[in-house]
């Protein structure tokens, strides 16, 4: 069988759109590389946190998963995986605003003092 | 059901949200690459997962038992996420994203074992979940354990300096096979769950032996590697489960993760394969060797706040060489007012900012910015090493490895080559540190017995606080 037909195969006999799957893989890898090439050193313990928060979407392979989770067992380790997933959405974010919030530029003691 | 809710519940609906979660991904990461835009681009992300999170709730499959399980779930989450994001100190600032990576990374692991089970272990059928499946769960759990361990060596649970682990990188080699091995036999036809648990097991092994020889130093590079990979494995598990949001997002972060890393390597002149294959093969630490006997190479001298405030008031420009052990007595503030207390007597004062002082990239700079020091006046490290020539003093304030001149002259170093600020070629130095212990390296700094250096011993926070008070004198 040709490779290609091995694909082909694949994704039609599991229909499964493996192929579009891969593309869009390929796409956000290029999106990725692009996307953050050029950072001030200043920005990179940030970033890297900003990072660490979107990868807590895997909460959502958590919440899909769980719709078909038969057992016990099975619905145990996937609360543990959403909470996991929380942890990393809920702390990822709330850090990098707070890393971020030290860049923001206090307001000017303005020129009103309250009284002479 | 009326017609509104089984046109949100419809798939297409779903997947359109992931488009513009996705889509808000993007631009907040792109706004994260610039201080001024950079808290909205946080916001803007966060946003897109409140919303790829809702979407998914309305997916019709759900009945109420597991609303309550995920209920459960993510206020287990909220309770243990928030505190410790809110109460973490800035300087345990890189451990805790360490530690956020750890659970990304575990929960790619545990719900790639979830869906084998469900799958009744039959993978073979199903190569396109299968193959992304396997994957998921070795590079979630290597992912998993491998951040935790670098959380203990910041958080100095575990020591910082590298761990020798006996024919290293053969063990590792060996977990690895042992992992891929097993997987191969359950995509072959396999459906033992005590296959699925050697794979993970065998990783979290892996994934603790990988990082324990890896010395504290190298920590950040480290985090930015296994942050990348937990992106990857979210990637993996977004395939298998057939979901847009996962594989675009984990993607992108497997993508960006890796460019940060290589920056972040670069700056300290290593590679990323030299830094975690010092750590798989041991050929690297030979900074345990070099300076653990600890004989120094001359004498110090130790100095007086009192002597060091008047040094300072007759310096024309002084430069301020920030490091890990600034942040660790938070004396970012107490140097600001020294600071301003030498800019009223007129002396220009700048601050070295090295890439990879502190424990991360960027360290410093949030620290000085939190104390409200002027932007411009942070001067990066090309932009500040011509200047040593011409500067009087030079302040060091808890930073050892990169000011170590070792690098620059001696070629049998292990961090020769790393650039550093050129700290002892200004016309005095002097040193702010704790003890004579050595830096994270762990190697002889020559500086420190250097003609021109003088050492100023204690608390960083209460020596700058003492010049300080001894300026206001003069």
């Amino acid at each position: 069988m040709q490779p290609h037909a091995v694909i082909t195969v694949l994704a039609v006999d599991t229909g499964s759109p493996l192929l579009t799957e891969i593309a869009i893989l390929i796409l956000a890898a290029f999106v990725g590389f692009q996307v953050i090439s050029k950072v001030p050193n200043t920005l990179h313990t940030p970033l890297m946190s900003g990072t660490n928060a979107i990868h807590g979407i895997v909460l959502l392979g958590g919440l899909v998963a769980i719709a078909h989770g038969e057992g016990f067992l099975n619905q145990l380790i996937l609360v543990i995986a959403i909470a996991f997933g929380t942890i990393n959405v809920v702390g990822g974010f709330l850090v990098t605003d707070r890393m971020l919030s030290m860049f923001k530029r206090k307001p000017e003691p303005v020129a009103e003092e309250p009284q002479k | 059901m009326s017609l509104a809710a089984a046109f949100f519940q419809d798939v297409n609906f779903i997947n359109a949200s992931y488009i513009v979660a996705f889509s808000l991904f993007i631009t907040g990461l792109a706004k994260l690459t610039s201080p001024t835009t950079a808290v909205q681009g946080n916001k803007i992300a966060a946003a897109g997962m409140l919303l790829a999170v809702v979407a998914t709730l309305l997916n019709r499959d759900l009945d109420g038992s597991e609303f309550a399980l995920i209920a459960v779930g993510l206020i287990i989450g909220t309770i243990v996420g928030v505190p410790a994001a809110r109460n973490v100190k800035m300087t345990a600032m890189p451990q805790m994203v360490a530690l956020f990576n750890g659970v990304g990374g575990g929960a790619v692991a545990l719900i790639a074992w979830a869906e084998f089970r469900d799958l009744g272990g039959n993978l073979s059928d199903n190569l396109d979940i299968g193959v992304p499946l396997i994957f998921a769960a070795i590079v979630g759990s290597i992912s998993f354990w491998g951040s935790n361990i670098a959380f203990g060596k910041l958080q100095g649970l575990i020591s910082g300096s590298p761990v020798k682990v006996p024919a290293g990188l053969f063990v590792n080699i060996a977990l690895l096979a042992t992992a891929i091995g097993a997987g191969v036999a359950i995509l072959l036809g396999s459906d033992s769950e005590g296959l699925f648990l050697a794979i993970l097991i065998a990783a979290a092994i892996l994934g603790n032996l990988a990082v324990l020889p890896i010395g504290g130093a190298d920590m950040p590079v480290v985090i930015s590697t296994l942050n990348a990979f937990t992106g990857l494995s979210a990637a993996a598990a977004g395939i298998a489960l057939d979901n847009y949001a996962l594989i675009v997002a984990g993607m992108i972060v497997g993508a960006s993760g890796t460019i940060l890393t290589d920056q972040m390597a670069k700056a300290m002149n290593r590679s990323i394969g030299s830094v975690l294959l010092g750590g798989f093969g041991g050929e690297a630490p030979a900074a345990g060797g070099g300076g653990a006997g600890g004989e120094t190479g001359g004498t110090v001298r130790s100095t007086s706040a009192a002597d060091v405030a008047i040094l300072l008031a007759y310096a024309r420009q002084v430069v301020v060489v920030p490091g890990y052990g600034m942040a660790v007595a938070q004396a970012q503030h107490a140097v600001r007012e020294m600071a301003k207390a030498l800019e009223k007597k007129g002396i220009e004062v700048k601050y070295a900012i090295h890439p990879v002082a502190g424990r991360m990239p960027g360290h410093m700079n949030v620290l000085l910015a939190e104390a409200d020091v002027p932007y411009d006046q942070l001067k990066e490290m090309d932009d500040i090493n011509p200047e040593f020539g011409r500067t009087d003093v030079s302040l060091v304030i808890g930073a050892n490895d990169v000011t170590n001149p070792d690098a620059r002259l001696k070629p049998d170093s292990p961090i020769y080559g790393m650039p550093i600020l050129n700290v002892d070629e200004s016309r005095q130095v002097i040193v702010l540190k704790r003890s004579m212990a050595s830096g994270f390296a762990g190697i002889e700094n020559p500086l420190f017995h250097g003609e021109k250096t003088q050492m100023l011993f204690g608390d960083a926070k209460a020596s700058v606080s003492e010049i300080t008070s001894e300026l206001a004198q003069l």
